[in-house]
């Protein structure tokens, strides 16, 4: 069976997805509105908790990743095979950092008793532990997707090796680039929201 | 031309179930979608006979507590995530979506296979939920915190399966939206899509908008379980009010995914066994998108005594009021399209008016509930139980039936016995008035739902019921048995033996494997029968 090549298809079904992508964390970002129109003091107070410095950097990276990504899909389009596939590893290998840095900053909250449920924060003030129930899930979720974009990316990296992704036919990397791009869309809202708001 | 004789269920050399389960042939996955729902369907119906027969006298008849508990839930989760969801649009929808647009294919049909894929991977964890773990989740299918973030049982597992189900119920109407936008065939303009293909429309954009609502729902109750997490529970912050807004957020408009594509169904029947244009193509078009929309604004109908605003009460009950009007128009349309028709009862048209009746019945009770006074009177009754009954067995199982026997012939190129067909119909129609009308009284007279044990004055209602559910079941034996026989031994068919004027007609039955041997031209619009001639 010949599979037949709609581009203009392809695109429409890619950005369809990624607006039930937003959807699905719009739920969480309703929950964190009601929350914090409910809590805002103890939203503030739990805030002062985070990171920023390790926010920021992971935000820098990010954005870092998506440039990539997209200077990826330019190289390809002009022909230039090896660049295009180097850009996307560095895509990878700053997505590895982003959670590298995660991962830092998750076990030094966890060595202080910082998660949900435990005793540690049992009582605290429900609005404070509410912001970490809150952050938890966003993030995690949020790191999850930078995971199934990793694989999305290496998966893109291997057709453009076998020459499936083609100067003339590249429509497989600029929708991993666009979901890498909501990715990184997704965590600048969350980044203000958990590490900024005061 | 072995191709033709069997069509596109015939073997292609490698073994069969091979050849099945990994196929990308639209056809072929609608197949798969029909079969399984169709066993799923007949599991969910046994569940029900048990409830049924375990309220047929007050305390225990033949099940204890727990058992009822889940059982029923079960009964839910089966019907509404693995039946009456995907039904009409994975099944028939696969099939004859492309068909009816002249396409080769959907636009995406490996993503199609993947979608296949995750039903039965989701149905069957859902399944595997019942056996494993602290026993079958006993939630009822709503999974309604805060009792579903500490019941013992086996929620985790089952919300898992739901969550793979709707990606699949995402990414299914991913494809048909891609579909219609960019494989119709030349000449077929929007405004000669079929009202079908119109419904799938709607229906898609409404599994695209509303489902991951529903997943990120039962992601935060997996780790609710899981991790301790207390977004719900209001010692720690969260609010089990808000659950329930998201679960109906999705859930409310998912009921128009149960009914719309059933009438996608209707709407593409009566015109055909009446030999005349449907009456207001447009206007039905519009109300489709118009419940697609509105549809998702009504969600806290629901929630009428879980504590809201009186303003938001009264927002959410006038929303719900227009909500029904759409669906009104929709029968309006239909009755008048046979008024003055030349009307042929074969048995498509009387399932279709089976469909009719029962779903007015279904709709005008919606109204009952959707006024926040009388609400709050038969909340969380055996009225709300028929009244989904009416709409989703009455109305999406009806479409169901209907749909299954005005393609029949399609698909294996058979006909059926349509005299039985016509008496299965009418049984069908007798029991569920049967086994759901004793619950609008019921209801009425404050029997509340989900309940194990009455008081004996509802005695003899639930026996009406039960009296009721045995009709169905011999109803369904009976429609059952005569399309499993007539699949073999029916009498053969040509290309259209209802001389319709869809594009699926132009085929041989069963189609071939390619569709089209060369691409169609559409001159006419899909209930123009001046055009019509019987091809073989
Ligand atoms: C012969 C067929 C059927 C019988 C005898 C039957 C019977 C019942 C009964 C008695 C209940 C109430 C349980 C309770 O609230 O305690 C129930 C609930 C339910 N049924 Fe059915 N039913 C049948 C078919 C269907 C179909 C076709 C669907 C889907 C279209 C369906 C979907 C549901 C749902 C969603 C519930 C709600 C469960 C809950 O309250 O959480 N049923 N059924
Ligand atoms: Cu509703």
């Amino acid at each position: 069976m010949t599979e037949h090549h709609d581009y203009q298809g392809a695109k429409m079904g890619m950005w369809i997805f990624l607006f039930t992508e937003i959807l699905l964390f719009g739920g969480l970002f309703v929950l964190f509105a009601v929350t914090f129109q409910r809590y805002p003091t103890e939203f503030h107070e739990a805030s002062k908790l985070l990171d920023v410095t390790m926010g920021t950097t992971n935000t820098v990276v990010l954005i870092t990743s998506s440039l990539c990504a997209a200077l990826s899909i330019v190289a390809l389009q002009r022909g230039e095979r090896k660049r295009s596939e180097m850009l996307i590893g560095l895509t990878i290998l700053l997505a590895c950092c982003f959670l590298v840095i995660k991962y830092f900053e998750w076990s030094a909250k966890f060595h202080h008793g910082i998660y949900p449920g435990s005793t540690e924060i049992a009582d605290w003030a429900p609005g404070k532990q509410a912001y970490f129930a809150l952050y938890y899930a966003m993030t995690g979720l949020h790191g999850i997707h930078v995971i199934i974009g990793m694989a999305v990316l290496g998966w893109v990296w291997w057709l453009i090796r076998r020459e499936k992704c083609t100067p003339d036919h590249f429509v497989a990397l600029e929708n991993a680039g666009l979901y890498w791009h909501l990715v990184d869309l997704i965590w600048i809202y969350l980044f203000p929201l958990y590490y900024l708001i005061t | 031309m072995a191709d033709t004789a069997q069509g596109f269920m015939a073997p292609k050399g490698r073994h069969w179930i091979l050849e099945w389960l990994f196929t990308i042939d639209h056809k072929r996955i609608g197949m798969l979608y029909l079969w399984c729902i169709a066993l799923f369907f007949v599991v969910g119906v046994l569940l029900g006979l048990i409830i049924r027969l375990e309220l047929f006298g007050p305390g225990k008849d033949i099940i204890g507590p727990q058992a009822y508990n889940a059982i029923f839930t079960l009964h839910g989760v089966i019907m509404i995530f693995i039946v009456v969801i995907p039904s009409i649009p994975a099944a028939f929808g696969n099939i004859f979506l492309p068909l009816q647009l002249g396409a080769e294919d959907v636009a995406f049909p490996r993503l199609n296979m993947f979608s296949w894929w995750l039903y039965i991977i989701g149905g069957a964890i859902a399944l595997v939920s019942l056996f494993t773990g602290g026993g079958a989740p006993d939630t009822g299918w709503t999974f309604y915190v805060p009792f579903s973030a500490v019941t013992s049982t086996n929620v985790s597992v089952a919300v898992a399966g739901v969550f793979i189900l709707g990606f699949s119920s995402i990414l299914t109407g991913l494809n048909f939206i891609v579909t219609i936008h960019r494989l119709r065939a030349p000449g077929l303009k929007w405004t000669r899509l079929t009202l079908f293909a119109w419904a799938l429309y709607a229906t898609a954009w409404i599994q695209v908008l509303a489902t991951p609502i529903l997943s990120i729902t039962v992601v935060l109750i997996a780790i609710e379980r899981l991790l301790g997490m207390g977004i719900f529970d209001p010692a720690r912050g969260g609010d089990p009010i808000l659950y329930q807004h998201l679960f109906w957020i999705y859930s409310h408009p998912a009921v128009y995914i149960m009914i719309l594509p059933a009438m996608g169904v209707i709407s593409d029947i009566i015109p055909v066994f009446c030999r005349k244009s449907i009456f207001g193509y447009k206007t039905i078009v519009g109300s489709s998108l118009a419940i697609a929309f509105a549809g998702s604004l009504v969600w806290a109908h629901h929630m009428f005594v879980s504590g809201m605003s009186d303003t938001a009460v009264m927002v959410f009950s006038l929303l719900t009021f227009v909500v029904a009007v759409p669906s009104a128009v929709k029968v309006f349309n239909w009755l008048s399209t046979m008024y003055k028709g030349a009307i042929r009862p074969e048995p498509p048209l009387i399932f279709a008016l089976g469909f009719i009746f029962l779903f007015a019945m279904g709709g005008i009770t919606g109204l009952v509930l959707g006024s926040a006074g009388t609400d709050m009177h038969v909340h969380d009754t055996y009225f709300v139980v028929g009244h989904f009954h009416y709409v989703i067995f009455g109305g999406t199982g009806f479409g169901m039936f209907a749909a299954i026997h005005y393609w029949f012939p399609k698909i294996y190129g058979r006909m059926y016995n349509k005299k039985l067909a016509n008496i299965s119909a009418v049984i069908l129609v007798v029991g569920l008035n049967g086994l759901y009308f004793p619950m609008y009284l019921l209801g009425l007279a404050g029997m509340p739902r989900r309940y194990y044990d009455y008081l004996p004055q509802y005695t003899e209602l639930h026996q009406w019921s039960t009296y009721g559910s045995w009709i169905t079941a011999i109803g369904l034996i009976l429609m059952f048995y005569n399309l499993i026989h007539s699949r073999y031994r029916g009498e053969l068919v040509g290309r259209n033996p209802w001389q319709a004027a869809t594009l699926e007609w132009t085929l041989p039955s069963p189609p071939p494997s390619h569709n089209f041997d060369e691409e169609p031209v559409v001159t006419h619009g899909p209930y123009d029968f001046h055009e019509v001639r019987d091809h073989d």
